[in-house]
């Protein structure tokens, strides 16, 4: 490439960095279509963690996705702005022995309020009653729940709907429709074909709240719970079920709360700090490096922007580790134009031109930068892959830090000393891209 | 080069710091957070009046949650660590902290509370172990890929068990130093940490690679020219023309690091402590160890031969 064509492309790169720093600022407004998005720690808020229990159901990725459904729309139904809910599946790679399920709730601090607001909610199940019932329990006073009615396998996790209805005949009186899904249909149509005039007890968090006896098979779908309701409890039954009934029971496993000021101080301090040891990093590298540690501090700046862009746009969930791990590539991303200049001295020293010497520093620091990253890259993708949340974002940041420093080392740095090497060669222009105490 | 001259010095520092940190783990052993062991930690801050620690320690005293250990942080709170505490007992916790500064109820804040169960705390430990594990198996086989094509006079599996020695190193000397940390000042080992001491996997690998891969450029010219140099001079060489770039390259990191550690949050200030410890021993060893190691390999093999 000869030198014009390093200016014109110096000036294109210098322009798409100042349209993408634009973004993030124009970005920022409130409302604004790619906001960042910070971790609860950083916000305030509370996560909390359950454990499924799901030793009782064959399809247990299907439960978990039912259970994060149920879920979100109970959240949502409180109005929690921008919640998030999680499903962690257990296994070699998680490290975890069971299925977890992780709600995050931004804003709310009060875990009390948190953990009403998921509720303890309680299990639907339909179980048909043994047909000697009445004998068994004269028979057996302590029988349990399980032994007195014998599972289907039919649950709230195929409830597709749950409505109030009224009884046609008599319209003081309030039943619950009930819809299941496609699958839950057939199941329903199965037990309603083979059990006829048995009973099938409609049993809610583990007490018979219904318990009708079979009459015709149901294809459809459809059912309706009848029993002496109120119109008043028939409301809060169907509320129950459609934003209650859990397919697998969950228990709580871990909380963490933040408060808000707690948050808003990690979030200020984390970004001074990045800005102050920017400032510092910069003035560092323009006293030691001259015209080329100008170049990598405009390197960096684009480099900055760049990964600013990237977390808007996938978005990254920033959180206190998610912010050290980009600051810790700030660093990093030094690192490849350090090893570019310390190569570029070398080969000033041996006598060549400024210029000469600047791609051959290029070319032969290249062979380290990609293997230094390539190991750090590893280090990122086991992290992402064996932690937890908090460990995640940080090697996220970490990791896209990496990769857009590697980029940046090569397309910013590169034209832009390129285009600013000069053809000549004098004392003062060794001088300027020269670094450190050793002038020759 | 003095470096690979006096090879034997610093190798002696570094195991004189690592039998510092075996004897630690052994004196004090491990400060594990709520995060490895399980617990409620509550963090509270006192907006107007600050009561009195010895009042706080009767408060909690008198709720018999069991043992419990009781900190200041910053100027206007306390960090409580109990067992895992139930909704019941973090709200009567919470009733009598507030109590305890005599003023309106709600007058406090509850800056933080993390409840972590046993189970998942202890899952979480065997993760950590897992992770950290599998980052040095995981850059170590890179390595020995990397170098594959250099085999004279050292063969590729010996830099990747040079780097192996250099990881365990810069595991255990801020390990060793966090012990003290936390026995003398209650810092303690909770998952941060270990997402540091990956962090500090990588970089201290980073760190190797540049000068290792020095010694097979410089090793590759000599092949070229014919020239024929004592691997100890070509280790020395490669040292010395990396260490700009080495003494460089973590003055920058540092720079931000430290930052982060004064102007940071204190949530992140430990971490960032982690983090400055790290790499100095990270570029510490992979000037001082990772390759004069080569040369005390080189010598070995000669030996045996």
């Amino acid at each position: 490439m000869n030198k014009w064509k390093y200016i014109w492309f110096s000036l294109i790169l210098l322009v798409v960095t100042a349209v993408l720093g634009y973004f993030i600022f124009a970005q920022q407004r409130s409302g604004a279509k790619y906001p960042f998005s910070f971790g609860l720690d950083l916000v305030g808020g509370t996560e909390l963690i359950y454990q499924a229990d799901t030793s009782n159901v064959d399809d247990v990725s299907g439960a978990m996705q039912t259970l994060k459904e149920v879920i979100e729309r109970r959240v949502n139904i409180f109005g929690v702005s921008e919640p998030l809910v999680q499903t962690e599946s257990a296994g070699l790679i998680s490290g975890n022995s069971q299925e977890r399920l992780i709600v995050g709730l931004p804003g709310i601090t009060d875990i009390d309020q948190a953990v009403r607001l998921i509720g303890e909610t309680p299990t639907l199940e339909f179980r048909l009653q043994r047909p000697d019932a009445q004998a068994f329990i004269e028979a057996n006073p302590n029988a349990t729940m399980g032994e007195v009615f014998t599972d289907t396998g039919l649950s709230g996790r195929y409830l597709s709907q749950a409505r109030v209805e009224f009884d046609p005949n008599n319209p003081n009186k309030a039943l619950v429709g009930l819809e299941f899904n496609s699958e839950g249909a057939e199941l329903f149509k199965q037990i309603t074909r083979d059990h006829k005039n048995e009973v099938l007890a409609i049993i809610l968090d583990g007490s018979v709240i219904s318990a009708p006896t079979i009459i015709n098979e149901i294809s459809d779908g459809k059912a309706q719970i009848t029993g002496d309701f109120t119109p008043e409890e028939a409301r809060d039954l169907v509320r129950n079920l459609n934003y209650g009934a859990l397919p697998v029971p969950i228990s709580l496993v871990s909380s963490q709360t933040v408060g808000a000021a707690l948050g808003a101080d990690a979030l200020n301090s984390g970004v001074k700090a990045g800005v102050i040891g920017f400032i510092i990093l910069s003035i560092f590298m323009i006293l030691w490096y001259r015209l080329p540690g100008l170049v990598a501090t405009v390197a960096l700046v684009s480099y900055t922007i760049v990964s600013l862009v990237i977390f808007k746009l996938i978005p990254v969930t920033l959180s206190s580790a998610g912010l050290a791990g980009f600051i810790l590539s700030i660093g990093m991303a030094v690192d490849a134009n350090v090893l570019i200049f310390e190569r570029t001295k070398e080969e000033l020293k041996k006598g060549r031109n400024v210029y000469d010497a600047i791609s051959e520093g290029f070319s032969r620091a290249w062979l380290s930068i990609r293997d230094s990253n390539i190991s750090s890259i590893i280090t990122a993708i086991i992290l992402f892959w064996l932690g937890t949340s908090a460990v995640k974002g940080f090697a996220l940041t970490l990791g896209i830090g990496v990769l857009v420093s590697m980029f940046t080392a090569l397309t910013m740095s590169r034209t832009l000393l390129m285009a600013i090497a000069p053809k000549g060669d004098s004392a003062f222009k060794r001088f300027l891209f020269s670094n450190g105490f050793h002038i020759k | 080069m003095f470096i690979v001259k006096y090879r034997k010095i610093f190798f002696t520092i570094s195991t004189l710091l690592v039998l510092g940190t075996i004897y630690g783990a052994y004196v004090y052993g491990f400060n594990f957070g709520v995060d490895f062991l399980g617990g409620t930690i509550t963090e509270v801050r006192y907006p107007n009046t600050l009561p009195a620690k010895d009042s706080v320690d009767e408060a909690v005293t008198a709720l018999n949650l069991g043992g419990f250990s009781v900190r200041t942080s910053e100027t206007d709170r306390y960090i409580i660590r109990t067992k895992e505490l139930s909704l019941e007992e973090s709200a009567s916790l919470r009733n009598a902290l507030d109590k305890l500064d005599g003023e309106v109820d709600n007058s406090i804040v509850i800056e933080r509370a993390n409840t972590i169960g046993p189970v998942a705390g202890s899952e979480l430990k065997d993760k950590a172990i897992k992770a950290i594990l599998v980052v040095i198996l995981m850059i170590v086989l890179f390595v020995t890929f990397v170098f594959r094509k250099v085999s004279k006079p050292v063969s590729s599996w010996k830099y990747g068990l040079s780097t192996i020695i250099c990881l365990a190193h810069d595991v255990l000397i801020p390990t060793g130093i966090f012990i003290f940390l936390g026995a003398f000042y209650g810092l303690e080992i909770d998952l941060l940490f270990v997402s540091g001491l990956l962090a500090i996997l990588g970089y201290s690998v980073h760190d190797t690679i540049v000068v290792f891969d020095r010694i097979r450029e410089n090793l590759r010219i000599n092949q070229e020219k014919r020239t024929n140099e004592e691997f100890e001079s070509v280790v020395g060489k490669s040292v010395t023309q990396t260490m700009g770039r080495s003494i460089n390259t973590s003055l920058t990191l540092l720079i931000t690091l430290i930052a982060l550690f004064v102007i940071g949050s204190s949530a992140t200030r430990d971490f960032a402590l982690l983090l400055v410890i790290g790499v100095i021993a990270g570029t510490y060893s992979s000037v001082f160890i990772a390759s004069p190691l080569l040369v005390t390999f080189y010598k070995l093999q000669k030996k045996v031969k």
